[in-house]
């Protein structure tokens, strides 16, 4: 059955902004199902509200919609599109839900759509938790024990089945969202409470507990002529209770015999006929009993995930790229395995390696939060590595997480592995509880003398794997106790994946005598291609991993090559953004005929896609790693500037080991983070920054806030998302402050920044080629300064801010590329404050506004960048002048407060959000009041307007507060806010605050009578209030805003709500608005 | 979980065109040399039903997998009495085991059937030059260099080509399997079969009276079975010379008949096509094999070095029988069948063991054909 020839247009649901359970792994499927139906010759229609992506690129789509994914959008698009069909697996749960809704609503029959790759039938089956059950217990295969509810009396009656501790999984929410264990009925009230309330259809599956069970995964993929395939089996390390994106994860499965792999093999290829996914694939869970192997089915999706991009990584077969050829009508057979390019893909791929899964987390940006790991997924990333055992793969996806551990080490000090002191018994308790240091908690209780068996008893980790870690542990007691080392035992300490520095550590020396020895006994790492096939056909791909191993494969092409080093693990403050830039550098420099090679060790990417470059190493970035291929592939150069903080940790080693950095050199990075270095350029320039000061201690902090006026910005030096960046306010909390962050970084100094309170800010991105600067974009932030441009909303062009400092700005940006002898990106950051302009931080590298701006003035920054940085001019390539676009762009941050309730969810100067939304438009009000919906910030378009603000901002919230009584809202103000507002003749009820009584702001809230909140932080005495109001919105989805001028422009989007209908425009039919002789 | 001491003694594998491998030994040096031919397979799981299929008799088998041993041995996983193979080639063999069903470490298990076992090997650089050069024998010997008594023995061992193995690891005696109320009776000439064939008759209600390979035609037409199965089995169809006559007798007295790997092989010899060996043959449980009447695919599991000559619409020399199955990634003969007698076999093994249970359906087939089968 080859190609379906009855449609012809193509419409591609993306998953939105990145928020946690949702990642940079849609962006990889959707861009692969995006040239997969290019390639087939089919229109693609694509929408997606994520600027910070390939997929919403141009050129990957024939129209590209960044528009909120919501359904009245996305039917907005249908009706002007009018596509045949609808492919709604590639967008992760949000386009699921999305397609189940227009075709609930009747949209998709109304315009003739059709839901290819999985029918609505089929997802319902498999989201639906009563739908599920029922469809495994007619094939015979066994689920936990439990039932479904949809109020909490119904919950409660399941308790008899299921006893505690159970387990609540809400149906239809994405990573496990508004799930959970619950211990007591307490807490079980509570996530069922909340289970309900984020399920869509308000329905919760209840279950008995099978914690500590092993857990796998299987990846399959069915045909429409009924072929199905299993692309990968996973097992997790972390036992059944934790959720298996927080979870160290293993390809293949490595603890089953055959007989029992295949009868789970039959149990998937039962479960994806039974729930009938047509043409696609599907992920499905299964837990096995350790003790007898019995085998329950836990849940399955019935599209691509973060398990599918991993399972395609691993493997080396596209599975959203083949998932998106069978929904259009392809057989497996009659599709091309494109790594081998001579067998097909009705196969299912055999490794001779092992893969390693390490997920990354952020608690320490949300030090509230429960690091509990649960049902529900609290990781924002992951690492994977490849090894030819577990034990080399497990040790260098430890190390690619980038978290300062050089493999599988336990930390310097206790509470850095999340141990309260050392005693036997406080281990015991935290290994029977899993946080992200539990595997290092393994280590130590090894150390101590704790058996295997207890081990598996305390973790329900199998014992192998437990065992294999075990032998780490005597290895590194054997070496670290030799006399001497010799050739035989170093081989055999790299075989387990140690690295040098681990080596070093372990003998107390340092990593370059430990390098030094290793190079000089000859022992290097030999590249291995992952190939589908554990080698039985040739391959014509070179995705590689290295091992110390004979033999080495894909030998250097003798092509002109260049290494461009990618960003690893998503975190806050390095996300998707980097990976965009990264890519786009790949794909033009292979355009201009240069080798491409990827470093990168992140599984959720595009980069890593083994067709975006001519070589991709999958390993972890650092030095080690980096310099050993950079000395085999011998290139012209490396990039390190376009994956933000990862490469650039990198650039002074590799430049002192005699490596060619492409573009901007380390010693202007270097300028850009020494304070007294940038100082002095800064001066010669003529540009003023705030007052600031450097101090190395207590004392020099103290002395220099005093001098510059508190309040005062402080921060470590070589951070990144404003990690541990504070506003301090006197001097006690200075001291507090200087406590924390002294841990943070030790060898390197604090910064002290005079806070310029109420002043606009500013980014400007720009590329030079050394000898012209052509400003990108100039965006003036909606929030004021103090809050992290990273969790900022931003508007290109400036709406509000004057020609002439715009101008300023331009120039000074221009200035500080010629003094730094920028070839590449730079970005930099201003202040306007009583007519000044200030400049606040430049980056000589990619900024994460580099996508954005790119799709804003509709020029490919990052290419161009990728150019300049190998000798060409910004003239030969064509972009000499800035592009100001006639329209409006506006980018909004997304937040994980809704995943961390806990937390406050109130802005700062330290980045919290973990993706970006981007609305256009013609109008300011519009264009934001798009990126809100984006960013699932349902603005109002009427109702109650509650305020509640603290005493400096009661003057400024006046005029807004008139505004919404102008359009007709109704407002409620606490005491001495409507006090202020009645006095200045606007008509407002006087509501309790929470501390003077009830009914209060939160009664009303609950009671559903205010639909929108205008709340800033209202000083320590009344700090509890406001969390509790805070959350209070967020539980009830009433729309809120912790900033004026982000109340003022969400007033400008209401009124352009009311005054016009939504509507929708392409990517490209905004592009065509830009004149041609702007731009490239 | 149990660990197990380990002997680390340097080893090396030497292949016939004097390419070599070194690796430490994880078995008694006493052992060895071992030479045999070196072959391949691709199975992730069910290393013990590969090392216990006798149909990798005589062959050194390499794991492309690198991860070896890691769940142990059972009882009830062996696909013979004890190990067939002639040696183990490994990158990694655990020293320790999990399982709830192990019994024993895999080293041990190996070493109590004196099966030599070597690891640290770079299994991928020996897959890859057996792929691209095709297989050859080898040997297993202890030391860093090859020693003479290594290089001796192995410029003695036999080639594949011409050597009949299947009547050497052949039943002596006839014997039964399954439970003797069976609605179904079939005749199973053994040439190496494996137990889980066995095992699915008898689940599919039948018994099998399993004769030695040399049993004449009478002799089983004597047991009165409702069909006559023929094995898997080791070696070079083409030498094992006495079975096409048998099967011919057999076949024109109308009783089904089903052939599986090397019985496949000698269904084709007998209707007049010819075998050949294959570069590096088939070993794996991953092999996607196309059914040319319905155009469905299955994954399938195999093991076999020589194939029946012939492409998807013909079996060279035998128009009497018509192609039913080919694999899609080599587009070689993967199934047969008779056009006018009740007579079939495949290439691959419906029967798993390891590997993916896929083609299962065939011995329901099979069954259908049978003398008496409700159809």
């Amino acid at each position: 059955m080859p190609k379906r020839t009855d449609l012809h247009r193509i419409l591609l649901i993306g998953s939105g902004p990145i928020i946690i359970g949702q990642g940079a792994e849609f962006d990889y499927s959707g861009t692969q199902a995006a040239k997969a139906l290019q390639e087939e010759g089919f229109e693609v229609i694509l929408v997606n509200s994520n600027p910070a992506t390939i997929m919403t690129d141009p050129e990957i789509a024939d129209r590209t919609y960044i528009e909120p994914v919501t359904p009245e959008y996305v039917e907005l698009i249908i009706a002007k599109e009018r596509p045949d069909a609808l492919l709604p697996t590639m967008g992760g749960q949000t386009a699921l839900n999305v397609a189940m809704k227009l075709a609930e609503l009747g949209v998709l029959e109304k315009y003739g759509v059709e839901l290819i790759g999985a029918d609505a039938r089929a997802i319902a089956m498999a989201e639906d938790r009563k739908l599920f059950g029922e469809a495994m217990k007619r094939i015979g295969l066994a689920v936990p024990p439990g039932g479904i509810a949809t109020t909490i009396d119904e919950a409660f009656d399941l308790l008899e089945t299921t006893a505690f501790p159970a387990i609540i999984r809400p149906a239809f929410t994405l990573g496990g969202t508004g799930g959970g264990i619950a211990y007591n009925r307490q807490e079980f009230e509570e996530i069922i409470r909340r289970g309900l309330d984020l399920s869509p259809v308000s329905q919760v599956l209840v279950e008995r507990s099978v914690i500590g069970w092993k857990e796998f995964e299987l990846e399959v993929m069915r045909d429409c002529a009924d072929n199905v395939v299993i692309v990968c089996s996973i097992e997790n390390i972390d036992p059944m209770g934790v959720h298996t994106g927080d979870s160290i994860t293993v390809a293949p499965a490595m603890t089953l015999t055959d007989r029992e792999y295949q009868l789970m093999r039959d149990a998937a290829v039962a479960v994806i006929r039974e729930i009938g996914v047509e043409a696609g694939g599907c992920n499905i869970q299964f837990a096995i009993n350790p003790d007898d192997g019995e085998m329950l089915v836990i849940e399955m999706n019935p599209r691509v995930s973060r398990s599918s991009a991993l399972a395609s990584k691993a493997t080396g077969f596209p599975i959203a790229r083949i998932g998106t050829k069978l929904a259009v009508g392809y057989r497996l057979d009659e599709i091309p395995n494109d790594i081998t390019g001579t067998t097909p893909a009705s196969f299912e791929p055999v490794l001779d390696y092992v893969v390693v899964k390490c997920p990354r987390f952020a608690f320490e940006k949300f030090r509230a939060a429960n690091p509990r790991l649960t049902t529900q997924m609290k990781s924002v990333g992951e690492s994977m590595a490849i090894g030819r055992t577990f034990k080399e793969a497990f040790q260098k996806a430890l190390r690619a997480l980038e978290t300062g551990r050089p493999g599988w080490t336990t930390a310097t000090t206790l509470a850095d592995d999340r141990l309260e002191d050392d005693s036997v018994e406080t281990l015991r308790g935290a290994l029977r509880q899993p946080t992200p240091e539990r595997i290092f908690q393994v280590k130590r209780a090894l150390s101590a003398g704790i058996s295997v068996d207890e081990l598996f008893e305390l973790t329900g980790m199998d014992r192998w794997f437990l065992s294999q870690m075990k032998e780490l542990l005597e290895a590194e007691r054997a070496f670290a106790s030799l006399k001497t080392i010799d050739k035989d035992v170093l081989w055999r300490m790299k075989r387990m994946g140690f690295a040098d520095r681990q080596l070093a550590d372990l003998r107390g020396e340092s990593e370059a005598a430990a390098r030094t020895r290793r190079l000089g006994f000859g022992v290097v790492p030999a590249y291995k291609m992952v190939d589908t096939c554990a080698g039985e056909f040739p391959s014509a791909t070179p995705y590689l991993y290295s091992s110390y191993d004979e033999e080495s494969e894909a030998p250097k092409s003798g092509k002109r090559s260049v290494v461009i080093l990618g960003s690893g693990p998503n975190r806050i403050g390095q996300g998707v953004e980097f990976d965009y830039c990264c890519v786009r550098a790949a794909l033009a420099l292979r355009d201009r005929g240069y080798e491409t090679i990827m470093i990168n060790s992140n599984p959720e990417t595009v980069s890593t896609d083994f067709d975006i470059s001519d070589k991709l190493y999958f390993e972890p970035l650092t030095l080690e790693h980096v310099l050993d291929i950079v000395e085999r592939e011998q290139p012209l150069g490396v990039i390190v500037q376009l994956g933000g903080q990862t490469p650039l940790k990198l650039t002074q080693g590799l430049e002192k080991a005699g490596v060619t950095i492409l573009g901007t050199q380390p010693d202007s990075i270097d300028i850009a983070e020494d304070r007294k270095r940038f100082d002095a350029i800064a001066r010669s320039l003529g540009i003023r920054q705030p007052d600031n000061g450097i101090a190395t201690s207590l004392d020099e902090a103290v002395a220099a806030a005093t001098r510059i006026g508190y309040p005062v910005l402080v921060r470590p030096s070589y951070v990144l998302g404003g990690r541990a960046m504070e506003i301090v306010y006197d001097e006690q909390s200075l001291r507090q402050y200087f406590e924390r962050a002294a841990r943070v970084s030790e060898d390197k100094p604090v910064l002290i920044d005079r806070f310029l309170e109420d002043a606009f800010e500013a980014d400007v991105d720009a590329i030079s080629d050394g000898e012209r600067v052509v400003i990108g974009g100039v965006m003036q932030h909606i929030e004021d300064a103090g809050i992290h441009s990273g969790d900022s909303a931003c508007v290109l062009p400036p709406y509000l801010i004057d020609e002439e400092h715009i101008d300023e700005m331009r120039q000074h940006t221009v200035a500080l590329a010629k003094a730094l002898n920028v070839v590449g990106l730079i970005n930099v950051q201003y202040a306007i404050k009583d007519g000044l302009v200030y400049v606040l931080e430049v980056n000589p590298r990619a900024s994460r506004t580099v996508p954005f701006v790119s799709k804003a003035i509709g020029v490919p920054l990052a290419s161009i960048a990728a150019r300049v940085m190998l000798g060409e001019t910004l003239d030969e390539i064509g972009f000499t002048e800035e592009v100001i676009p006639a329209y409006i762009s506006v980018k909004e941050a997304v937040f994980p407060f809704n995943k961390f309730r806990e937390f406050d969810p109130i802005l700062g100067p330290e980045m919290r959000s973990t993706g970006e939304v981007m609305g256009i438009s013609d109008s300011f009000g519009s264009a934001f009041g798009k990126a809100q919906l984006a960013a699932d910030n349902v603005l109002p378009a009427g109702g109650a307007l509650f305020i509640t603000v603290n005493d400096s901002d009661k003057h400024a919230v006046t005029p807004i507060a008139r505004r919404f009584q102008e359009m007709g809202f109704k407002l409620f103000a606490t005491g001495g806010t409507a006090k202020h507002l009645r006095g200045r003749g606007i008509p407002v009820e006087t509501v309790l605050k929470i501390h003077e009584g009830r009914p209060n702001g939160i009664d009303m809230m609950l009671n559903g009578e205010v639909q929108l909140l205008i709340n800033t932080p209202l000083g320590k005495e009344s700090q509890r209030d406001d969390y509790t109001m805070r959350q209070a919105a967020i539980a009830n989805h009433v729309a809120y805003t912790t900033t004026l001028s982000a109340a003022n422009a969400a007033c400008d989007a209401i009124l352009s709500l009311r005054s016009r209908a939504p509507s929708v425009l392409s990517l490209q039919e905004w592009h065509a608005r830009i004149p041609k002789e702007a731009g490239v | 979980m149990e660990s197990e001491s380990r002997i680390t003694e340097p080893g090396f594998l030497l292949l016939e065109d004097g390419t070599l491998f070194r690796g430490r030994l994880a078995s008694d040096s006493a052992l060895l040399p071992a030479v045999a031919e070196v072959v391949f397979t691709t199975n992730m799981t069910g290393y013990q039903e590969v090392f216990t299929d006798p149909s990798y008799r005589g062959q050194i088998v390499v794991m492309t997998a690198p991860q070896i041993g890691n769940y142990g041995v059972n009882a009830e996983d062996p696909e013979s009495s004890a190990p067939q193979v002639a040696g183990v080639v490994v990158r990694e063999l655990s020293e320790t085991y999990s399982s709830w069903r192990a019994t024993n470490g895999l080293g041990a298990w190996l070493a109590a059937s004196q099966v030599p076992i070597i690891q640290d090997v770079d299994t991928r650089r020996l897959t890859r030059h057996l792929r691209s050069v095709g297989v050859m024998r080898g040997v297993i010997g202890a030391g860093t260099e090859p020693d003479e008594a290594s290089k001796l023995a192995l410029e003695e061992c036999p080639s594949m080509e011409g050597l009949d193995l299947a009547s050497r690891v052949s039943t002596r005696e006839r014997y039964s399997w399954g439970d003797p109320r069976a609605r179904h009776h079939i005749v199973a000439y053994d040439y190496g079969i494996k137990r889980n064939i066995l095992r699915l008759f008898d689940e599919n209600d039948c018994r099998v009276t399993v004769v030695p390979a040399d049993t004449s035609a009478d002799a089983a037409l004597a047991e009165d079975p409702d069909g006559i199965f023929l094995s898997n089995g080791p070696g070079d169809p083409d030498a094992v010379s006495y079975a096409p006559e048998i099967i011919r007798t057999l076949a024109t007295k109308g009783v089904p008949i089903f052939g599986i790997c090397l019985g496949h092989q000698l269904l084709g010899l007998t209707f007049g096509g010819s075998t050949s060996k294959m570069p590096y043959g088939h070993r794996g449980g991953n092999h996607p094999v196309k059914e040319v009447e319905t155009g469905r695919v299955l994954i399938t599991a195999q093991n076999h070095g020589f194939a029946v000559e012939g492409d998807e619409q013909s079996v060279k020399g035998a128009s009497d029988l018509e192609v039913t199955h080919v694999n899609l990634n080599d587009r070689t003969i993967e199934g047969l069948r008779h056009r006018t007698l009740p007579v079939f076999g495949v290439q691959y093994h419906p029967e798993a063991a390891p590997g993916p249970h896929d083609a299962r359906p065939l011995f329901q087939e099979f069954l259908s054909a049978l003398k008496g089968a409700i159809r």
